[in-house]
C-alpha cells in the first residue's frame, strides 16, 4: 500500500480498540518469567557450548602475537577462535568498526578471541588464560583537543559541494543587530545505553544454514550484517529475537555477541551461546558520543528571535558518524537568520552510534537551557518566550508546513496543570527545609521518520487472525498496539489475534529505532489487514469498499456473515507493506512536547533530587495509551538519568571509559524518581500515516535534561552548562551556610 | 508449554504455532571431554528445593546459584543483567528473604529453600504482584521483571518485620509504607526502561490490599 | 573465576586452621564481594572455606553494657536489631545507607569490614594497580579518580575503603575480635584495623594468614544524637563521595568519623574538640594535609558541609 494522499475515514477512527488503554497481551509471560530472551531458548537449543569472549587490553595499536597453549588445554575447551586465525571476516554495512579486531586494534575491549567450552564457567576461565602481546599504538581520546583541528560535516552541508554548514538569511548581521543576545557553551557527556539485558546469542548450525537467537531491534539489518561479516548469503541465515531485554540503539546493529556466536559455534560443531559480560558493554559496544555545542541567539526586546545559530561538535572513529545535536534547531523555533553546522573529529574511543533521540537529545539539553538563559535576559517567562516564536512552517523553507504542531498548546497545558504560575522568576528564592527548591520546564521535539513496513495476516476458520512480522518488541508494547490494529481492522476482539514478532521468517517491518516503530510497523500491519478485508469480503460475497467488519462479523447493507465463515474452506493470507509517498517531504512530520520538573537542591551538599514531573506530549494518534504513557515515564527517567549522574568517565591516557559497570555508570534507580505524570493531547495526523500515529518513545526524552538544568538554575541561581549537574559543578557558587 | 519463539503472543494464552521448532542437537564435542590430560574442575553435589521442588544437582564449585537455576535447572526467569550485584535482576527468596542470585554459590544453599518468579505464579495463575505489575505497567522489556517483582514481595515482609530504611526519619519507629519508603527499598532493582513510578503504584496496591 | 576446592567449616578455629593450611585458601562468609571479584579474577582462592556454618551469628550484651555482634550476622540484621537501633543508631543508620535490601540481607559484619575498594583501576585488570599487582604502578592517579581519596593516600594508592558500616563502626569505638589458626584470639581497635596504603596498598587489614574474624563488639552506649550523612549522585544503591557519621550530644560536643575520603574510616579524635565551634573548625582539622586530585578536591568543602549538615541536625534533634 503505497500511502501518497492524507489518509482518509477509515476503520481505525473507530477507535473500539486502538487508542484504548491495553494490558500488554505479552505482560503475563514477562511478569512470570516465561518470555523467552537471547540466551534462553534451551528449549530449542539441546546441548549447548557456551562462548566467552576476549577482548583488547589496549585501545589503540596491534596484536604481536596471541597465545592460546593454555587456554586450548584448559579443561572443557572446545574451540577457539582467534583474531589470528578467524581468516578473511567482511564488516556490516551499519557497523563503523569492525566487531572482530586484530591484528589492528581499533577500541579498548574490541573482541579478539572467543573461547568456547562445555560450560560457562570453564570458557570463562579458560579465556583468561588467552595471553596477548600488545604493540601499543598512538590513539587520539581528547575530544576537545580534537575538535580544535576537526573539519565541518553532516547535516544537508556535504552532497553537491554545498557549504558544510546549514544557513539561512545571514545570521552574523543580525546577531550583531540584536539587542539581547546569547552566546554560551554548553557539553554533553558520553551515554552508556546500559540496557539490562546485555548482548546475547545463541548461533546453532545445521550444515550451511545458522539459526541465530538474539537480542536485536532489528532483524533485517542484523541479518544482512550477519551475513555480509560471515560471508555467506543472508538466505542461510534465520535470525530470531521474540523478547529484547531493552535496547535504547544499543542493539540496532549486528554486534560481537553474534558474531563470536556464529564463529564460535562453527569451530565446536555444536550450537553456542555467548552473552557480552556486563564490564565489556560499554567499551565493546556503542554510545551516545559526548558533545561540545555553541548556542548564539539574538532577539528583539519583545522576544522575537531574529538569529539563532547551533553548532555542535562531536568524535568517532574514522568513517563515523556525527551527533547531529543541532538538528533540532533547525526546525522548532521562528527567526529570519540561521545557521546550524557541526565537527567531527577523530577519535580511538569505542564506536559512538544512535543512542534514544540521536542527536535531539544532547541538542535539546543544549538549547533549551539556552532558551531559559534568553527568557531571563529578556525578562520574558520561558513559556511565553517559546510561545512568541513558535512556527507553523519550517523556517528554513517556508513553504513547508507542519503537518501539526501543537507546541504552544503542551506548553500552556503544561503550565497550567503543574502549577508554573507558582515559580518564582528570580532563582534562589524558594526553601523547603534544607532544600532549596526550583522549577523548569523544557520544549520537547522530535521528527517522525517514514518507514517502509510489511506484515502478513492470516484468518483461520475458528475466526483468530495471526499477524507475522519482523517487528521487534523492546519492551515498547509492539505485541499489543500489533493486535489492537489487527483486531480494530478486523472486528474482533484483541482476544482473537495472535501476534508473532521478531523471526526473519516474517515480512520485514520497520524494526524498533527513532521511535518510528510503532507508528510504521502498524501501518503495515493496516494495510496487509485491507488486503485481507477485500479477500474476505470477496469470499462472502460483499463489495470490499462498503462491507465494516465488527463483532467478529462482516456486514454490507443488510447482509451480515460471521468473519470466520470467510476461512471455512481454509486459512485467508494476505501479505502486504505500507510505503511512503511525498507527503513526508512536502510537509514536516514531527512530534513536539513539553517538560516540567520540579527539584530541591540540597543547600548542603549541593545534590539534586527531583520532586514533580510533567510531560505533555502531541503525536498523533496514540495506539495504547497505557504503553505509550509508560514509553514517556522511561524516558523522563532516562532523562534525569543524563541530567544528574550519567557519564561515561574517559581516560585520555589508556583511551577506555572508566566506570564500565553498572556500579561505575550510575542511571536512575526507584529512589531517584518520583511520581510522573503524562498527558498526550488529542491529535490524529492523517499525513503520518493511515494510523495518523506519530512516536512518542524518544520525545519523552527530548528537552527533560535542561528541564531538570533549569530547574535547578531556578533553585539556586547558579547556571550549569555542563552535563552532568553534580553537585562539584555548583557548590562552590551555592548559598554560603547560615 | 513450549518456547515462545516459534509462538504466537496473545492475550488469550501462549498458541503453539506450526512453524519448524526442530531442537538443534549437534553431538557433543567428545574430543574435549575424554582427555584425561585435562584436569577436571573441581565438581560437588548440592541439595536445595526450588519453587517447592526438591533437586540434587552436581555443579562445579564455580556455579552461582544464579547459573544453577538457569543453565541446569532451566528456569530463565531469573535474570543475569550484570552478574556482579549491580543490577537486582537476578533477585530470587532464599527461605524468604530476598538475595542477589548472582553473588552466591550454588554450594552456599545447601538445604535452602529458593523461590524464583516460577515459583510466584504463571500465566494463568498470576501471583497479585505479577498480576498488578500487568495492570500498572509495572515494565516495559520486561528483563528486569522477575528481578523487581521477587524484590517487592519479599520487600513487604521485611516492612512488616521492621527492617529499617535510609529514608526513616527515626531508626527507632516502626517501617511504614509510604512511597519514599518502597523507592528506597526497591532501590537495588534498576530499571533501565524507568518504569518505577509504574512500579510503586503497583506495588502499594498489593500492600493496600494485604493491609 | 579460576577453580577452586570447596569446603564447609564447622566451628571458628576449624575454619582458620583449613585456611591457614592451605595457601590460596580464604573464608567465604556472604560472598557478595569475593564473588564479584573472582569473577574478575581480582581474587584468584584455590579453596573456599565456607564459615556459615560455624556459629557466631548473634548479638549479644557484654558484660561491660555493650554489645558483641557475631562475625557472621547479616547487614540487614544488624541494623535491624533493636538494641542497635536504639543505642548505636549511627551503625544502623550507615548500614541501611549502603548498598542494597538484597545485599544487606546476604552481607556479613566481618565481609563487611574487608570488603575492597571501589576504585576503577582495581576492577580492571588490564591496567596497573599496586593494591591488586603489587608494583604495577597506580592508573588512577592522572586518571579518572572523582571518588577516591583525598586524605592519608599515598604515590601507591588513592583507594578509598567503600564501607559506610565501618565509619559507624569507627565513631563508636568498636573492637574487631578474632581467632587464630592457634586458637589464640586478639581484639582490634577498629581505629587500627585498616592501615593507610603507603607503599604497600595491597595489604588492607592487620589480619595474619588463617585469622578469622569472630566478632565485634560495641562499648557500652555514650548516647547523644547519632547521624549518618551519606552524599552520593544518585539517591541510592551508590557508594558514597562524602559520608560523615556522627554522634552529637546536648553540649555540641561529639565525635565524627568520615566515608569515601580515605583507604580507611577517616577519624582525627584531636579535630571533635572543636566540635563546639561548627564543622568549619573541626572539617580543617579533620582534612589537614588532605592531597586531593584535581577531579576530586571537591570533596574537602563537601566534608566541611556535610558536617555541617550533620552538626545541624543534632542541634535541632
Amino acid at each position: 500500500m503505497k500511502f501518497d494522499t492524507p489518509a482518509g475515514q477509515n476503520p481505525i477512527d473507530r477507535a473500539k480498540v486502538v487508542g484504548c488503554a491495553h494490558d500488554r497481551i505479552d505482560g503475563p509471560f514477562k511478569t512470570t518469567g516465561q518470555a523467552p530472551y537471547a540466551y534462553e531458548h534451551h528449549r530449542h537449543v539441546g546441548n549447548p557450548a557456551y562462548g566467552y569472549v576476549v577482548g583488547s587490553a589496549i585501545a589503540k595499536g596491534r596484536i604481536r602475537s596471541i597465545k592460546l597453549d593454555a587456554a586450548k588445554v584448559a579443561p572443557g575447551v572446545l574451540a577457539i577462535v582467534a583474531a589470528t586465525d578467524t581468516g578473511k571476516l567482511g564488516k556490516g554495512d551499519f557497523n563503523t568498526v569492525k566487531l572482530f579486531g586484530g591484528p589492528e586494534i581499533d577500541h579498548y575491549h574490541q573482541a579478539i578471541a572467543v573461547v568456547v567450552a562445555e560450560t560457562f564457567e570453564q570458557a570463562r576461565a579458560a579465556a583468561a588464560l588467552v595471553r596477548v602481546d600488545y604493540d601499543r599504538g598512538q590513539g587520539r581520546f581528547d575530544l576537545d583537543e580534537a575538535l580544535k583541528t576537526a573539519p565541518l560535516t553532516g547535516g544537508d552541508s556535504n552532497q553537491g559541494g554545498a557549504p558544510k554548514a546549514d544557513r539561512t538569511g545571514s545570521f552574523e548581521e543580525a546577531f550583531a543587530r540584536a539587542p539581547v543576545t546569547l552566546d554560551a557553551l554548553y557539553s554533553t557527556p558520553d551515554h552508556s545505553h546500559a540496557m539490562m539485558e546485555p548482548h546475547a546469542s545463541i548461533a546453532a548450525w545445521n550444515g550451511d544454514q545458522l539459526t541465530l537467537w538474539t537480542s536485536s531491534q532489528m532483524i533485517n539489518w542484523g541479518r544482512s550484517d550477519l551475513a555480509k561479516t560471515l560471508g555467506i548469503p543472508k538466505e542461510k541465515i534465520r535470525f530470531l529475537s521474540p523478547f529484547i531485554g531493552g535496547g535504547f540503539g544499543g542493539k540496532l546493529f549486528l554486534r560481537t555477541d553474534a558474531v563470536l556466536a556464529a564463529l564460535g559455534a562453527k569451530a565446536a560443531g555444536r550450537p553456542v551461546k555467548l552473552a557480552l559480560p556486563r564490564p565489556f558493554v560499554a567499551n565493546n559496544t556503542t554510545h551516545r558520543p559526548a558533545t561540545r555545542q555553541r548556542i548564539r541567539i539574538g532577539a528583539e526586546r519583545d522576544g522575537t528571535i531574529t538569529a539563532i545559530a547551533h553548532e555542535s561538535g562531536s568524535g568517532d572513529q574514522p568513517n563515523g558518524e556525527p551527533e547531529t545535536a543541532v538538528n533540532q534547531t533547525k526546525l522548532l523555533y521562528a527567526g529570519a537568520n540561521r545557521l546550524t553546522a557541526m565537527r567531527l573529529a577523530v577519535l580511538d574511543l569505542p564506536e559512538g552510534n544512535a543512542m534514544r533521540a540521536p542527536g535531539e537529545a544532547p541538542g535539546l539539553m543544549a538549547l533549551e537551557i539556552a532558551m531559559d538563559e534568553m527568557a531571563e535576559k529578556l525578562g520574558m517567562d520561558p513559556v511565553d518566550f517559546r510561545v512568541r516564536n513558535d512556527t507553523q512552517v519550517d523556517p528554513e523553507k517556508p513553504a513547508r508546513r507542519f503537518s501539526e504542531r501543537q507546541l504552544i498548546r503542551c506548553l500552556r497545558e503544561g503550565a497550567d496543570r503543574f502549577g508554573w504560575s507558582q515559580r518564582k522568576a528570580r532563582p534562589g528564592q524558594v526553601r523547603d527545609g534544607r532544600w532549596l527548591i526550583g522549577m523548569g520546564m523544557a520544549a520537547a521535539f522530535r521528527n517522525h521518520i517514514n518507514f517502509p513496513s510489511g506484515a502478513r495476516v492470516r484468518l483461520s476458520g475458528d475466526g483468530r487472525v495471526m499477524v507475522e512480522t519482523d517487528m521487534t518488541d523492546i519492551g515498547t508494547g509492539s505485541y499489543t498496539i500489533i493486535a489492537q490494529t489487527a483486531a480494530e481492522m478486523m472486528g474482533v476482539p484483541i482476544e482473537a489475534v495472535t501476534v508473532k514478532l521478531g523471526s526473519s521468517d516474517f515480512p520485514v517491518a520497520a524494526g524498533s529505532g527513532g521511535q518510528f516503530g510503532a507508528a510504521n510497523s502498524t501501518a503495515g500491519v493496516y494495510a496487509a489487514c485491507v488486503k485481507l478485508r477485500e479477500e474476505v469480503a470477496g469470499r462472502l460475497g460483499f463489495n470490499s469498499t462498503d462491507a465494516v467488519f465488527e463483532a467478529g462479523k462482516v456486514r454490507s447493507g443488510n447482509r451480515s456473515a460471521p468473519l470466520a465463515q470467510a476461512a471455512a474452506g481454509g486459512d485467508l493470507v494476505a501479505e502486504d507493506k505500507i510505503e511512503f509517498g511525498d507527503l513526508g517531504k512536502t510537509h514536516q512530520l514531527s512530534t513536539f512536547g513539553s517538560h516540567f520538573v520540579e527539584v530541591g537542591v540540597d543547600a548542603y551538599t549541593g545534590v539534586t533530587r527531583v520532586r514533580r514531573m510533567l510531560a505533555v506530549c502531541a503525536a498523533g494518534r496514540i495506539i495504547n495509551p497505557k504503553s505509550a504513557r509508560s514509553q514517556v515515564i522511561g524516558a523522563m527517567t532516562m532523562g534525569v538519568g543524563s541530567a544528574l549522574m550519567e557519564e561515561l568517565a574517559v581516560d585520555k591516557r589508556f583511551g577506555f571509559f572508566v566506570n564500565h559497570d553498572l556500579a561505575g555508570y550510575e542511571v536512575p534507580v526507584h529512589a531517584d524518581i518520583p511520581h510522573q505524570d503524562v498527558v498526550f493531547l488529542d491529535e490524529a495526523d492523517d499525513k503520518a500515516n493511515p494510523m495518523k500515529a506519530k512516536g512518542v518513545g524518544e520525545l519523552g526524552l527530548c528537552g527533560v535534561g535542561a528541564a531538570v538544568a533549569n530547574a535547578i538554575y531556578n533553585a539556586t541561581g547558579v547556571r550549569v552548562r555542563d552535563y552532568p549537574i553534580t553537585l562539584e559543578k555548583h557548590l562552590a557558587r551555592l548559598p554560603t551556610l547560615a | 508449554m513450549s518456547d515462545t519463539n516459534d509462538l504466537g503472543i496473545s492475550r488469550r494464552g501462549v498458541l503453539a504455532s506450526g512453524a519448524a521448532t526442530a531442537v538443534i542437537a549437534a553431538a557433543p564435542g567428545a574430543a574435549a571431554t575424554a582427555d584425561p590430560g585435562r584436569a577436571a574442575p573441581p565438581t560437588m553435589a548440592v541439595s536445595f528445593k526450588v519453587n517447592g521442588e526438591a533437586h540434587a544437582l552436581t555443579v562445579d564449585t564455580r556455579t552461582t546459584l544464579l547459573d544453577a537455576l538457569r543453565e541446569h535447572l532451566h528456569l530463565t526467569g531469573t535474570k543475569k543483567g550484570c552478574d556482579h550485584g549491580q543490577c537486582g535482576a537476578c533477585t530470587v527468596l532464599v527461605n524468604g528473604t530476598r538475595i542477589n542470585s548472582c553473588l552466591s554459590l550454588a554450594l552456599q544453599h545447601e538445604g535452602d529453600e529458593v523461590t524464583t518468579i516460577e515459583g510466584l505464579g504463571t500465566p494463568d495463575r498470576l501471583h497479585p504482584m505479577q498480576a498488578a505489575f500487568v495492570k500498572h505497567d509495572g515494565y516495559q522489556c520486561g528483563y528486569c521483571t522477575p528481578g523487581q517483582i521477587c524484590s517487592a514481595v519479599a520487600m513487604l515482609d521485611e516492612i512488616k518485620r521492621g527492617v529499617p530504611s535510609h529514608v526513616q526519619s527515626d531508626v527507632t519507629a516502626r517501617p511504614s509504607l509510604t512511597n519514599a519508603e518502597l523507592r528506597e527499598r526497591m532501590s537495588g532493582n534498576i530499571c533501565r526502561c524507568g518504569a518505577y513510578s509504574n512500579i510503586a503504584e503497583a506495588i502499594t496496591e498489593v500492600a493496600g490490599a494485604g493491609a | 573465576m579460576k577453580a577452586f576446592t570447596y569446603e564447609r567449616a564447622k566451628d571458628p578455629v576449624g575454619a582458620a586452621r583449613a585456611v591457614a593450611s592451605q595457601s590460596g585458601a580464604k573464608f567465604l562468609a556472604g560472598g557478595t564481594n569475593l564473588l564479584d571479584l573472582m569473577k574478575l579474577q581480582i581474587e584468584t582462592p584455590v579453596h573456599l572455606v565456607d564459615v556459615q556454618d560455624i556459629g557466631l551469628d548473634k548479638i549479644e550484651p557484654t558484660a561491660d553494657g555493650g554489645l558483641r555482634i557475631g562475625a557472621l550476622v547479616t547487614n540487614t540484621d544488624l541494623a535491624s536489631d533493636r538494641r542497635v537501633r536504639r543505642d548505636y543508631g549511627v551503625l544502623s543508620r550507615a548500614i541501611v545507607a549502603g548498598a542494597s535490601g538484597q545485599l544487606r540481607n546476604k552481607a556479613t559484619t566481618a565481609g563487611n569490614l574487608l570488603q575492597r575498594t571501589r576504585c576503577p583501576y582495581f576492577y580492571d585488570t588490564n591496567m596497573p594497580c599496586n593494591k591488586r599487582k603489587p608494583g604495577s604502578g597506580c592508573s588512577a592517579i592522572g586518571g579518572f579518580s572523582r571518588q577516591l581519596a583525598v586524605i592519608g593516600s599515598s604515590d601507591h594508592c588513592i583507594a578509598t575503603n567503600p564501607s559506610d558500616m565501618a565509619v559507624g563502626l569507627r565513631v563508636l569505638d568498636a573492637t574487631v575480635e578474632t581467632v587464630k589458626p592457634d586458637g589464640s584470639t586478639r581484639a582490634i581497635p577498629i581505629a587500627e584495623f585498616h592501615p593507610l596504603p603507603g607503599d604497600t596498598p595491597h595489604i588492607e587489614t592487620v589480619l595474619t594468614p588463617g585469622e578469622l574474624i569472630t566478632g565485634v563488639t560495641l562499648p557500652k552506649p555514650i548516647g547523644g544524637f547519632h547521624h549518618y550523612e551519606k552524599v552520593r549522585d544518585r539517591a541510592s544503591y551508590a557508594f558514597a563521595l562524602v559520608s560523615v557519621a556522627a554522634v552529637i550530644h546536648k553540649d555540641g560536643s561529639g565525635r565524627v568519623a568520615l566515608g569515601g575520603v580515605a583507604h580507611k574510616p577517616w577519624r582525627v579524635e584531636a579535630a571533635e574538640a572543636a566540635m563546639p565551634r561548627g564543622a568549619k573548625d573541626v572539617a580543617g582539622r579533620l582534612l589537614a594535609g588532605a592531597r586531593p586530585m584535581p577531579d576530586n578536591a571537591f570533596k574537602i568543602p563537601l566534608a566541611e558541609r556535610t558536617l555541617a549538615a550533620a552538626i545541624d541536625q543534632g542541634k535541632a534533634a
